[in-house]
């Protein structure tokens, strides 16, 4: 992701809720912690200090626990919130600049919004909640729902389009949530917890839905949750954030395999390596024994299978190109899966 | 310790001034503006005395009919349609059509004013914590005075006739359609208000196409509250000339009439029964996408 273009960046961003939040400016800068502040100075400490750059056309996820400030900080990024200081770049485009105007046109044109608990319009069926955004952008009624019906049938809402969000389980409504911020053709999707209020199993469905959709429309997507396993899965970027500051920032394999803290350690121990884990962070130098070709990029659980299936027991891992570039066995398989000690290998990550 | 037990009143004469100068003033200002007043009202009376005519000339079996599609078509309910129809035939048997017919034109103008007056009001205070902490207190004012009071002015700037009975009710009927369109309004879901943001509306937008709509159910119930509480200011109304059931209501007073007072009174209640079941079971149509099936 190193060489893709930053989409949204976010510079010395402080959100301090309360009566007097510039007064308290000064005590955050010089290092007042957030219970200190609430505790003394009667404000909340919502974002402090946040620098992000988010990648065009890859998944930025942010994670934390509740209350550590994500819906703050997603909702700076369409403004949706005030900061207290700081600057939100999008496409090198200041938001907090924008003038009302500008602003509701970024907002129905550059970036759609999916929310927690759906904030469907209950009054309105599936088909007039997804042209919902479409209306705003004053698009002709015919073109919309023509548009409308694409994307309810991408999200698999087929058939659904008279009934009302009432009538429909959470996760089809979710679905419905998706198909609204997607209709909109808005290159950035804001998605705050999307999934969190769904049960796991249609979560994991709603999951494949969105990389499956983003396989082929490389939006950029910033997307919050607070259950590692989820960012892991989706982000091609994650940013941790703890009491409104972002303490690490990576890849998914960054995070598990360096966790900068304990606090973050913590989070990582139980989570299965071996889908996050890509061959070529554990690969060894080109041997001449056979074995199935693999790719570099390749999840370190995929190629367990495969590999155990091959009379070499190892495989030979390729690049894009199709070059080998090195190979793996299945030791290696399994110690990566199990031990956390290849650290030294992250060198060329 | 004579300050104690005598209250500190104003002197008898200054209280005497104090009111006359009060009615006095009251009265210049009658002279002055009651001719522009009442020509401005004009337009409203032409209106009541059209519908009035309108439902008079009406045939009773359209009339009938009219209000039986309509109660289907509010609560889809047979028992509401045919209770309608029957009661309605009741009163016209009874000999009391003509003044029922004079009693729901009023009862109908008197909705539509207060309902598009209401409303508006209602919507401003819902946007300002402002505009509420005035408009409440006024509106607990005009719920608890007791009407012959504000009778007063209102005669003396209209005379006695249909337009000062007319005014009476809807400073009567109009508070619930405020209080209710303003709660409404504002028990709307923040988050789905946070998404029509998100998604760019305009206030306008957001106040058309959410606000709106998510609060007709409460705004329905004022409509139902306002029609109620018309139909029951009809008798008070009657004594500065509004014509209609309220009237032999009166005369029956005055003559001990038991009979009469009863059947008009009766046929009050009747008119208020089906005003209310129509009104209401639309405003629980309204909230049907609600509840779902299968949630
Ligand atoms: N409008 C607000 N007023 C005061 N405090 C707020 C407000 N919104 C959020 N907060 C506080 O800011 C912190 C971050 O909240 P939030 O961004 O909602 O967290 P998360 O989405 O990660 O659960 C919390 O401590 C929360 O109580
Ligand atoms: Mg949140």
């Amino acid at each position: 992701m190193s060489d893709s273009e930053t989409k949204i960046e976010i510079k010395q961003l402080f959100k301090i809720f309360g009566d007097h939040p510039e007064d308290m400016l000064e005590k955050v800068r010089g290092g007042v912690s957030k219970d200190e502040l609430n505790d003394q100075y009667n404000h909340v400490l919502g974002l402090s200090d946040i620098n992000l750059k988010m990648p065009a056309k890859g998944v930025q996820v942010v994670m934390g626990l509740s209350g550590s400030g994500k819906s703050t900080l997603i909702r700076h990024i369409n403004r949706l919130i005030e900061p207290t200081t700081g600057e939100v770049w999008v496409d090198g485009e200041n938001v907090l600049e924008m003038d009302e105007k500008t602003l509701r046109y970024f907002r129905c044109n550059r970036a759609s919004m999916v929310f927690q608990r759906f904030a469907l319009l209950p009054h309105r069926t599936v088909m007039e909640n997804t042209i919902y955004g479409l209306e705003i952008q004053g698009m002709a009624e015919k073109d919309a729902e023509k548009r409308a019906a694409y994307w309810i049938e991408r999200v698999g809402l087929a058939g659904y389009e008279e009934n009302f969000p009432g009538q429909l389980s959470g996760g089809m409504q979710q679905r419905v949530g998706l198909a609204r911020a997607l209709a909109t053709d808005a290159d950035i999707l804001l998605m705050d917890e999307a999934f969190s209020a769904l049960d796991p199993l249609i979560r994991t469905d709603m999951q494949n839905i969105l990389l499956d959709l983003q396989q082929e429309l490389y939006k950029t997507i910033v997307f919050i949750t607070h259950d590692l396993e989820e960012a892991l899965r989706i982000g091609d970027q994650i940013a941790i954030l703890r009491d409104g500051q972002v303490i690490q920032q990576g890849t998914p394999q960054q995070i598990v395999l360096k966790p900068k803290d304990d606090y973050i350690a913590d989070f990582t121990k139980d989570i299965n390596r071996g889908r996050v884990i890509q061959l070529k962070t554990i690969m060894k130098a080109p041997n001449d024994k056979s074995g199935p070709e693999l790719s570099a990029e390749m999840l370190v659980e995929d190629a367990a299978q495969l590999v155990t299936e091959s009379p070499s027991s190892q495989a030979r891992v390729t690049n894009d190109a199709g070059d080998v570039v090195g190979v793996v066995g299945i030791n290696d398989l399994i110690r990566a899966m199990a031990r956390p000690d290849i650290e030294s290998r992250l060198e060329e990550l | 310790m004579d300050w104690l037990t005598k209250f500190p009143e104003l002197g008898r004469t200054d209280l005497r001034d104090f009111r006359k100068s009060i009615d006095q003033g009251f009265k210049e200002f009658t002279r002055a503006y009651g001719e522009d007043i009442e020509s401005f009202f004009e337009p409203l009376l032409q209106f009541l005395i059209w519908l009035e005519k309108l439902l008079l000339a009406t045939p009773w079996p359209i009339f009938i009919f009219v209000v039986a599609a309509l109660a289907w078509f509010a609560s889809r309910s047979l028992r509401v349609v045919i209770g309608s129809a029957i009661s309605l035939f009741l009163i016209g048997f009874l000999g009391m059509w003509e003044d029922t017919m004079s009693t729901v034109s009023i009862i109908v103008v008197c909705t539509i004013l207060c309902f598009s007056l209401g409303l508006p009001v209602g919507i401003v205070m819902s946007r300002s914590d402002r505009a509420q902490a005035i408009v409440t207190p006024i509106l607990d004012i005009m719920q608890t005075i007791p009407s012959f009071v504000y009778l007063i002015p209102v005669v003396m700037l209209l005379g006695i006739g249909k337009v000062p009975g007319l005014i009476a009710v809807v400073i009567y009927a109009i508070p619930p359609m405020i209080r209710l369109t303003n709660l409404g309004i504002r028990l709307v879901d923040k988050e789905v208000l946070e998404a029509a943001d998100a998604f760019g509306a305009s206030p306008w937008q957001k106040l058309v196409q959410v606000q709106i709509p998510l609060a007709l159910p409460n705004i329905f119930a004022g409509v139902n509250q306002t029609i109620m509480m018309s139909l029951a200011m009809v008798v008070i109304a009657s004594m500065i000339g509004v014509t209609g059931l309220g009237q032999p209501v009166l005369k029956a007073i005055s003559n001990q009439y038991l009979a009469m007072g009863l059947l008009n009174g009766l046929a009050i209640v009747a008119l208020a029964i089906i005003f209310d079941r129509i009104s209401q079971s639309y405003g629980k149509r309204l909230q049907s996408h609600r509840g779902g099936q299968n949630e």
